[in-house]
């Protein structure tokens, strides 16, 4: 599996409140919280962004609240990987359930800015900045998680028990 | 090597005899607990999946928190949503307006939860009940649903740290400090994946509604867990609100800690997080006036009784300053009716505060009390990120119930000392 676009870049703390922000929960509909996503950090991201585009972020992407809304809205919206340097820890687990692919690479992160074009991929962990012309090792799933992603989630991971 | 507490918790819980940090284990479940913003969205989840029944109707709790009494037209759907699923599915604990609070002031209210107990709670909050010994974290509502489904849930064995609690803390410093001293140390993301074990001489001098606190904003450090060890006062804590039996972990003496910190309660003061991040701390008497247009008292992180008598003991017979709205949300029935009791209720009304019912609402913007652009507030909650509370350009500072009390009295941000002089 391959990821391909152009790059949305973040800093540090980018928290799930600015993802999806709370006065927008009151629905469960991805494609309409998709709506709304990274409002409160970039209004002007959901007219700009195109199916398969890649957000970089730097350190703890996704802290604060456990909404699923949350890697939700950033699916719906087209976004076809996040890479960060690191992620907070129920963000992760609730990407990898829902089937956004997640990747953790402080080189990426650092070196990557906003507008580059990156390919991702996910058997080998490699990401490719088409732009700078460099690659940068990210860490690949334990073997347990890439059953869930390649099950397509956890829920079908579960029903093929 | 030994293991840390959360670690026994975690092996016990997986049929192993032990486990180590970054092991993937699956680990059986003693509660599922949700709310009325992730639990529709898990519910939707389990209709996609083989089984459509949970795994023991008295081990899945569903709380109406966040948005109730209903806000708004899709908020009523959502509520709906999870009372017909828990009608459906026979729940035992299903709290709804009339027996509902803020969940993670009521489930140990109610004894859902005991020592030695491994929890999910689709509410990155669901920490808050390592204050009983017991394992329990936030996941989202995927996890929710396969944990409603298997009564299992998959986790990586988290690493440690230890917190070492010395001391005693002064007249107004509170649980509340305490946890934010400590994120404001290791910043939002020091405990990133790993438990934050806290223990030591100075946990005797930490009430039970102290612990809570703390532990309810382990994940503000990033962490999986917070805990503490189980004394006397949480064995009668949950004597008194639990039949269920319970199990003393204790930490192996030889157990791995990537970090140990001392933290010298006597020596803490009123702290104070600025915006936009809980990291960002300071202590009162460090920084010059800050004007505030709001103060809230209440949340999952400081709703409990022992917070509305702080802040009751500072409003009492004073008045809220001009300009300045004040609202006090009790975070259970039972909270409310013995503020009501005691004559705390009184106090807050005479004082100019507003009193509401049980609700997360202001914490996350929901309602009750949003802020308009330029607008600040102080706050007995948890998160004081870009937008939390309302407008992006409005600010919350994060503090305890004695501080957000005499903020509301000088209409600045204020320790209660202020008050004393």
């Amino acid at each position: 599996m391959k990821a391909n676009g152009s790059v949305f870049k973040y800093g540090d703390n980018v928290d799930t409140d600015v993802i999806i922000p709370a006065r927008y929960l009151n629905s469960t509909e991805g494609a309409e919280l998709a709506k709304h996503c990274m409002e409160d950090i970039d209004k002007e991201f959901i007219q700009k962004v195109h199916p398969g585009d890649i957000i970089v972020a730097k350190k703890n992407f996704g802290c604060g609240s456990s909404r699923e809304h949350a890697p939700l809205a950033i699916k719906c919206a087209g976004v076809s990987c996040v890479i960060a340097e690191t992620f907070a820890r129920i963000f992760y687990r609730n990407a990898i359930n829902i089937g956004l692919p997640i990747i953790e690479c402080p080189e990426a992160s650092a070196r990557i800015d906003g507008g580059d074009r990156v390919e991702v991929d996910f058997d080998s962990g490699v990401i490719t900045n088409v732009t700078k012309g460099e690659t940068y090792q990210g860490q690949a799933f334990p073997p347990f998680m890439q059953g869930i992603i390649s099950a397509g989630g956890l829920v079908n991971y579960i029903n093929a028990k | 090597m030994g293991m840390t507490m959360t670690q026994k918790i975690l092996a016990a819980h997986a049929g192993l005899s032990e486990v180590r940090a970054g092991q993937l284990i699956e680990a059986d479940l003693d509660l599922v607990m949700g709310n009325d913003i992730t639990s529709p969205v898990a519910i939707n989840e389990m209709k996609k999946m083989k089984n459509q029944g949970v795994f023991d109707r008295d081990k899945v709790a569903l709380v109406m928190d966040h948005f109730i009494p209903n806000k708004d037209i899709k908020s009523a759907e959502n509520c709906k949503c999870c009372r017909e699923f828990a009608a459906r599915q026979e729940l035992t604990n299903y709290f709804d307006v009339g027996e509902m609070g803020i969940e993670h002031a009521l489930v140990p209210e109610k004894g859902l939860v005991v020592a030695g107990d491994a929890v999910i709670g689709a509410d990155s909050h669901t920490c808050t009940y390592g204050a009983l010994g017991a394992f329990s974290t936030g996941v989202g509502s995927t996890d929710m649903a396969a944990g409603m489904v298997t009564g299992k849930a998959w986790f990586k064995v988290p690493a440690a740290l230890k917190f070492e609690l010395v001391g005693k803390p002064s007249k107004w410093v509170s649980g509340k400090d305490v946890i934010l001293h400590i994120i404001g140390m290791i910043g939002v993301d020091g405990a990133l994946y790993k438990s934050m074990e806290f223990t030591g001489s100075g946990v005797k001098n930490l009430s039970m509604d102290d612990r809570f606190t703390i532990c309810n904003m382990a994940i503000e450090a990033g962490g999986k867990n917070g805990i503490f060890p189980v004394d006397e006062q949480a064995e009668e804590y949950m004597k008194e609100h639990s039949a269920r039996p319970y199990t003393v972990y204790e930490a192996d003496p030889d157990a791995e800690y990537e970090a140990v910190y001392t933290i010298d309660l006597s020596a803490l003061k009123p702290t104070v997080s600025f915006p936009h991040l809980p990291e960002n701390t300071r202590e009162t008497g460090t920084f010059g006036e800050v004007k505030i247009d709001q103060a809230v008292i209440g949340s999952c992180t400081n709703g409990r009784i022992s917070d509305m008598r702080m802040a009751a003991q500072i409003l009492k017979g004073r008045k809220v300053a001009r300009g300045v709205r004040c609202i006090v949300i009790p975070a259970t029935q039972n909270v409310y009716l013995q503020a009501l009791r005691e004559g705390l209720i009184e106090t807050f009304i005479e004082a100019g505060a507003v009193v509401s019912t049980p609700t997360c609402g202001p914490c996350l913007g929901g309602y009750m009390g949003i802020l308009a652009a330029g607008e600040r507030c102080v706050s007995t909650t948890n998160r004081n990120f870009v937008g939390r509370m309302g407008h992006v350009d409005s600010e919350v500072y994060l503090a305890s119930p004695a501080v957000a009390a005499a903020s509301a009295v000088t209409g600045r941000i204020s320790s209660p000392c202020e008050l004393e002089d």
